[in-house]
């Protein structure tokens, strides 16, 4: 099974909207949302399939038990995270604790204990024929790179052996969920955006794809709102020897089908259209080129 | 020699685990004496770094060799550095990777990925 | 409080919303303000400001390092990391820095003192000047997992003037990272797209907000005729609207350009005052009802 990631650096640039095309494009039966922070694929790609939830466990939280404190404040002077405040007693900010356990172990009291703590949501939609896994991070939540490895071992472990492809729809960003996304993919597509922000984005994000063993292919979405820096963009893919796969217009019809919970191929509009070719580009390049022709 | 096996059920029959660092069990299998054991993987609930956790407890149990279908570079490193040879398993169960072991039919594993929360290199 | 400018934190949720548009443009129409940039994944605001940079600083986090002679494989440290940044095999220990989260913990452990610390340089941050806003950019290096460290700097005391109002550009989403760029705001403008998606995550950043207690208001960006699902939630859960940006194919190249439309167009310039003037209201309003902020 092959698995594709979107990716884009810039946030908004349309790595939804692309995923939940090629997912009807391709008739893919395995797909997955690794934006764990701020997931929308499930909104689109709406599901008759009953989801079964599982809790992430992130790192655990301390707890002060404070009649066994003794208001040492020895937990505060050692926490890295500014997580202990004196202000009316000792207590934890449970949104900065990142679970170390350092105040547990300078504790003379042994007040402090280390407590399991709920940090997120996994779904998993499955039937005989499809599989569709995602995750809500709880807000406030670091740990999203391991709950995004979760997602994805999900996805693989519950996929039929015979599944062709598996498409995956990443976060935005180039830090931990992105680079625990981009672990074992067999291809990265970067949705760029013809910005001078958007380029600066899709820089940064193909440094972080490039230090991956993966193929990686650009494509370009609403080039036409600026045909100068799409130039840019494109020249930049042949200088870099990266895949050019193509380019989709700006269309207020791909905002309406979305809202209405549809894929921009699922209605007639131009955008729909051109993410067809940008598809086969893609399956082309994932599928039939060799390892040497990839950047 | 001892040799370790990530799996998922606790007897031979069992499929090997395709994850190393979060397999529930690791099969500790003894070529000469032809005994085995099972340890339960600690690393499995871990945030991170869950793969140089397993490979700390699979060198503290004296193996020399893994059998596993895919590792992790810090995994590696551990692993490396206590001496133990990473070969890469064929599908199947744990006892058809043992006999295949024992006729030197496994390739030693040469791909590593980078951790899961690591960077790249 | 240390400094009493007020800062206004600008957030989204979602990507691509108009958090940077928003907060540049705000910035940009008050008579000296500040603008820092905490999307220090991909920092975008001084591609739109180009600050004269007069500092900049690269920011480090502790990493341990084992002084092998003073190790006597106690694993006390081993067995005490969480983040399984530790390991030790044929009696020499090995330090993982890419999980390492720099607590610190096996330092204070080490019953012989074997392990101090390093320190490694994961970004920087700099300050520059341009006309009446004073720039304040992070940067995180790419394969770096977390930026927090970088924030906490962009946001100390001592890297901001006296000037005020504070625009804050945060990142996207609602996680650790945007927590702590919100944490001392006292106000937060959340900007909202007319998308199915945009409300989905403007509803994220409306909790975190409220969980946080910090007043609130919203910005309506790209809006064209007909539904807008944004003003929709913002009507029905009676968020105040503090302005309204019409889908503009002018703004949007503008934006492209990474131009700053308030300088480029008296229009702008008109639209983005009205809502600044809004929002100084409703922040005054905000610290005259609470006298402690």
């Amino acid at each position: 099974m092959k698995q594709l990631l979107i990716l884009s650096g810039k946030g908004g640039t349309g790595k939804t909207t692309i995923a939940s095309a090629f997912i009807r494009l391709s008739d893919a039966k395995v797909y997955a949302d690794c934006d764990v922070d701020a997931p929308n694929l499930h909104l689109v790609m709406t599901q008759n399939m009953e989801p079964k939830h599982t809790d992430y466990y992130g790192m655990p939280k301390a707890h002060i038990d404070a009649d066994k404190c003794v208001g040492c404040g020895l937990c505060k002077d050692n926490c890295r995270f500014d997580a202990i405040s004196d202000e009316q007693g000792y207590l934890i900010d449970l949104f900065a604790c990142e679970g170390c356990g350092v105040c547990e172990a300078v504790c003379p009291a042994g007040a402090v204990t280390m407590i399991p703590a709920v940090a997120g949501a996994l779904t998993l939609y499955a039937d005989n024929n499809r599989v569709f896994s995602t995750a809500q991070l709880k807000m406030g939540n670091g740990t999203s790179g391991m709950l995004v490895t979760e997602v994805k071992e999900h996805m693989k472990a519950t996929a039929a052996h015979d599944a062709k492809l598996a498409v995956i729809d990443g976060s935005p960003g180039i830090g931990c969920p992105v680079i625990a996304s981009l672990c074992g993919v067999d291809m990265v597509l970067i949705v760029a955006e013809p910005s001078i922000s958007g380029i600066s984005d899709m820089e940064r994000i193909i440094k972080t794809s490039e230090t991956f063993k993966t193929k990686i292919g650009l494509c370009i979405n609403k080039y036409d709102t600026n045909l100068k820096n799409t130039q840019t963009i494109e020249d930049y893919c042949l200088t870099k020897g990266l895949s050019f796969t193509g380019r989709i217009p700006f269309d207020p019809e791909a905002v309406k089908a979305i809202n209405n919970g549809q894929t921009i191929v699922d209605i007639d509009c131009p955008s729909g259209s051109a993410v067809r070719e940008v598809f086969s580009s893609t399956m082309d390049l994932l599928f039939h080129e060799s390892e040497d022709s990839k950047a | 020699m001892k040799i370790a096996m990530p799996v998922n059920d606790k007897n031979l029959e069992s499929d090997v685990c395709q994850s190393f660092g979060r397999a529930p069990y690791f099969l500790i299998y003894n070529t000469d004496t032809k005994d085995s054991c099972y340890i339960d993987n600690g690393a499995v609930a871990s945030q991170g770094g869950a793969g140089i956790k397993a490979s700390q407890m699979i060198a503290d149990q004296g193996v020399k060799a893994l059998l596993a279908p895919r590792c992790g570079e810090n995994a590696e490193e551990v692993l490396k550095k206590s001496d133990i040879m990473i070969y890469k398993t064929i599908a199947g169960t744990a006892q058809q990777n043992i006999n295949a072991f024992i006729a030197g039919q496994l390739v030693l594993l040469i791909d590593f990925h980078p951790g899961f929360h690591a960077h790249g290199k | 409080m240390e400094n009493r400018n007020t800062k206004i934190a600008v957030l989204s949720g979602k990507g691509g919303t108009g958090k940077t548009l928003v907060s540049v443009n705000l910035a940009s129409v008050a008579l000296r303000s500040v603008y820092i940039d905490c999307d220090v994944e991909e920092p975008n605001g001084h591609l739109f400001f180009k600050p004269e940079v007069n500092f900049k600083r690269d920011i480090y986090v502790k990493m341990p390092f084992i002084n092998e002679s003073l190790c006597t494989g106690c694993r006390k440290c081993v067995d005490f990391c969480r983040f399984n940044a530790l390991a030790f095999t044929k009696n020499k220990p090995l330090v993982f820095k890419q999980v390492c989260h720099s607590c610190g913990g096996c330092v204070l452990l080490c019953p012989k003192k074997a392990i101090t610390e390093k320190e490694k340089m994961i970004g920087k941050v700099q300050k520059g000047i341009s006309g009446n806003v004073t720039v304040i950019t992070g940067i995180l290096n790419t394969g770096e997992a977390s930026g927090i460290p970088i924030i906490k700097r962009l946001l100390d005391k001592d890297m901001s003037d006296e000037r005020s109002p504070v625009f804050i550009d945060c990142p996207p989403g609602s996680a650790c990272i945007v927590m702590e760029s919100i944490k001392n705001a006292d106000y937060c403008i959340l900007v909202a797209e007319p998308t199915i998606f945009g409300v989905h995550n403007l509803n994220m950043v409306y909790d975190l907000v409220r969980l946080f207690n910090k007043p609130y208001g919203v910005v309506l960006n790209k809006c064209l005729d007909g539904e807008n699902p944004a003003e929709r939630f913002c009507i029905d859960k009676n968020i105040s609207i503090l302005g309204r940006i019409p889908f503009d194919n002018e703004l949007g190249t503008m934006n492209s350009d990474a131009k700053i439309a308030v300088r480029e167009n008296k229009r702008y310039r008109e639209l983005f005052e009205s809502i600044l003037e809004k929002v100084m209201k409703e922040v005054q309003h905000e610290t005259t009802a609470d006298p402690k902020r």
